[in-house]
């Protein structure tokens, strides 16, 4: 494979509240090499959001990246300063689609008029120019180029959203981000969205990171996963591989909890308890006090993510249990 | 099978505001025809699916079922008795004993300065049950250990934001119970919690049904789910059911072109697919509802569609057992 375009070595983001300090990510490595996509899994507040703050390096206070490289085509992205971080690599190397991402657009302005905006700001591009840069993507994302001088009421959710990714891709980037890009949409309007980014991906070349709680979404465009837990990666490997034979019993479980389509189930699956509190994780495995297989070693002692059958998994028993 | 719920062609129009100009010239009015013409039977102990995309009714059926809204025509019969038009304040409150509703947002469906015996006992306050606290507390306690919420202490005095999304979800099942209803009208009870949180509460709205001998209205976009939950499925599209049956035999070989569309759209986790760019056989997004598109609706995203099908609006008719309103039911792929 070629050269990586996004490599993560131990990044680790904390929050520092009042209660004591949210250990939101801990220790997380990967790579993303170009036309590569990772899907992000895992149950709301297991770290997924603050990962992909943290790439962007845009981590709202009281949090801050504690430790930790990015490395976006080579530029450390952790050691930058904010202006450094703007010119060179937010929006233009990485870009992200946030979550809601239909509800950020202002609607006193045209779509057009926020659209140009970062063109302006970034490129110096204005007037003629960077309309016909904005309805070339408007183009791109499959929707009529006179979008462009609609008000966002006039539009749909589904339209927003594409409006949402053409607005991110404007100055190229490398690296996409989309954080749950389809949730509050229909499903057959999500389907639409997710083939679009599936396109982009490969006739642009972008490395995408997808994040959200639905397995069944990740599962049709990513081809690399990383389910996270408590704030760490439980498995990280091949989708497919992941897919059809998990190894954590985290995967495993949250894999059984999906209602599936053409198979009847008396019941589902179901993993008991809550996740932890990350101000103080659970000792040993921070999975152990849910975990069906959990032994004594589990307790007392934290597993290292280590290589089994192909693929990362952070579990004492993997390959026994599972 | 004992019917509970029954709906003879239902109808909930909406009418659209007019400009003074519009009513001197004594322009027609416009209506959103939400839910135009509906019929189900629910037998007892049965849950029946709702599905469709935002925009085609199925909110507005639940909250005409509950009464929320009153319906423009057509009948409503719970156990028999007709309750379409019941609107003597003790009727209708008779009514809502009988008749709770799950709603989908719990986050915005509880009061932030309740706390979860301030919820529960509020519908006891309204319809005098219990005498004293300590009897309501005891219907209170019971209630939260029914939907699994123990040691039912540790949450009778919490706050909604001391409580996860699906414990918020869970209290708010309990609210509906409280009254012990025969029917429950499930507005996308799981569509803003966690995958693993989904499955635990639709464990638990399915184990209720047995219990309480519980009747629901599944309202939901996510079909993946109904196949778990409900018996019978009713695919809706711009006020009307194109198709109607038992889960399986709907879900299994869908006739009716949306039904199928829409299968096609759920995501399955197949990660063989990464690279393959899904086909939609349908285009573009609901169309308007005031300005319904003549003969049958979905005939301008329709990709069989015929002559015929712009002209003629079909009838909900029987083919390979279940109901499709379909010209070519059965005859297209």
């Amino acid at each position: 494979m070629s050269d990586p375009v996004l490599e993560v070595k131990d990044l680790t983001t904390h929050y520092f509240t009042n209660k004591g300090e949210v250990q939101a990510l801990d220790d997380a490595n990967f790579s993303l090499a170009r036309g590569e996509s990772m899907g992000v899994a895992g149950e709301s507040g297991c770290g997924k959001s603050t990962m992909a703050f943290s790439l962007i390096n845009q981590v709202q206070p009281p949090g801050r990246i504690v430790d930790g490289e990015i490395s976006i085509d080579g530029i450390d992205a952790v050691s930058l300063s904010e202006t450094e971080i703007r010119k060179q690599v937010r929006w233009k190397r990485i870009s992200m689609v946030f979550q809601g991402a239909m509800d950020i657009l202002t609607p006193v302005y045209t779509i057009g008029h926020q659209m140009k905006e970062p063109l302006h700001y970034h490129q110096g591009v204005k007037g003629k120019e960077a309309r016909e840069k904005c309805e070339k993507y408007l183009g791109e994302v499959g929707l009529d180029r006179e979008i462009f001088t609609r008000y966002p009421h006039e539009l749909s959710g589904g339209q927003k959203q594409r409006v949402i990714i053409a607005t991110s891709l404007l100055l190229e980037p490398n690296v996409l981000i989309a954080d749950e890009p389809t949730t509050s949409l229909d499903v057959v309007v999500e389907a639409q969205i997710m083939n679009l980014l599936k396109r982009l991906k490969k006739e642009l070349g972008i490395s995408m990171i997808f994040i959200t709680h639905d397995l069944s979404i990740l599962s049709e465009v990513s081809n690399k996963l990383s389910i996270m837990y408590a704030g760490k990666f439980a498995e990280l490997g091949g989708a497919e591989k992941i897919y059809n034979n998990p190894k954590h019993p985290y995967t495993e479980k949250l894999l059984a909890s999906i209602p599936r389509l053409h198979k009847d189930v008396k019941r589902l699956e179901r993993i008991p308890g809550a996740p932890p509190n990350l101000v103080d994780p659970p000792s040993g495995c921070r999975f152990h006090p849910r975990c069906p297989y959990a032994k004594k070693k589990c307790k007392e002692e934290e597993p290292e993510i280590r290589e089994v059958e192909g693929r990362k998994v952070a579990c004492h028993f993997a390959g026994q249990v599972t | 099978m004992e019917t509970v719920l029954e709906a003879r062609d239902l109808k909930k129009y909406y009418r659209m505001s007019q400009s003074f100009f519009d009513r001197m010239l004594g322009r027609e009015e416009k209506y959103v025809k939400a839910v135009d013409g509906v019929n189900f039977e629910i037998p007892r102990k049965n849950a029946m699916a709702v599905v469709g995309e935002s925009g085609c009714g199925k909110t507005t059926l639940g909250k005409v079922v509950m009464r929320l809204l009153d319906a423009t025509a057509g009948e409503l019969i719970m156990e028999g008795q007709d309750v379409t038009n019941i609107s003597r304040s003790g009727e209708l409150k008779a009514y809502r004993r009988t008749t709770q509703m799950i709603f989908q947002d719990p986050f915005a469906s509880m009061d932030p300065r309740f706390t979860a015996y301030n919820t529960l006992e509020e519908p006891m306050d309204i319809h005098d049950i219990g005498n004293s606290y300590e009897e309501r507390k005891e219907i209170v306690m019971e209630a939260l250990e029914e939907v699994q919420l123990t040691p039912a202490e540790e949450f009778i005095d919490r706050y909604p934001h001391m409580l996860s999304g699906g414990q918020k979800q869970r209290v708010a099942i309990a609210r509906a119970l409280i009254l012990n209803p025969d029917f429950i009208v499930a507005d996308e009870p799981t569509s803003m919690l966690d995958v693993s949180v989904r499955a635990e509460l639709l464990n638990l709205m399915k184990d209720l049904m047995a219990e309480e001998d519980l009747t629901y209205l599944y309202i939901t976009h996510d079909i993946s789910t109904s196949r778990f939950f409900s018996d019978s499925i009713s695919i809706m599209y711009l006020g009307k059911f194109v198709e109607k049956g038992e889960v399986g035999t709907v879900l299994d070989k869908p006739l009716h072109p949306y039904t199928q569309a829409l299968l096609k759209a759920v995501p399955e986790p197949k990660p063989e697919m990464v690279e393959v760019i899904k086909e939609l056989p349908i285009k573009g997004e609901v169309p308007d509802a005031v300005n319904l598109p003549s003969g049958c609706r979905f005939h301008p995203r329709c990709p069989y569609s015929q002559e015929v099908c712009e002209k003629e609006e079909p009838e909900l008719r029987e083919v390979e057992g279940r109901k499709v309103a379909c010209h070519f039911a059965g005859d297209v792929p």
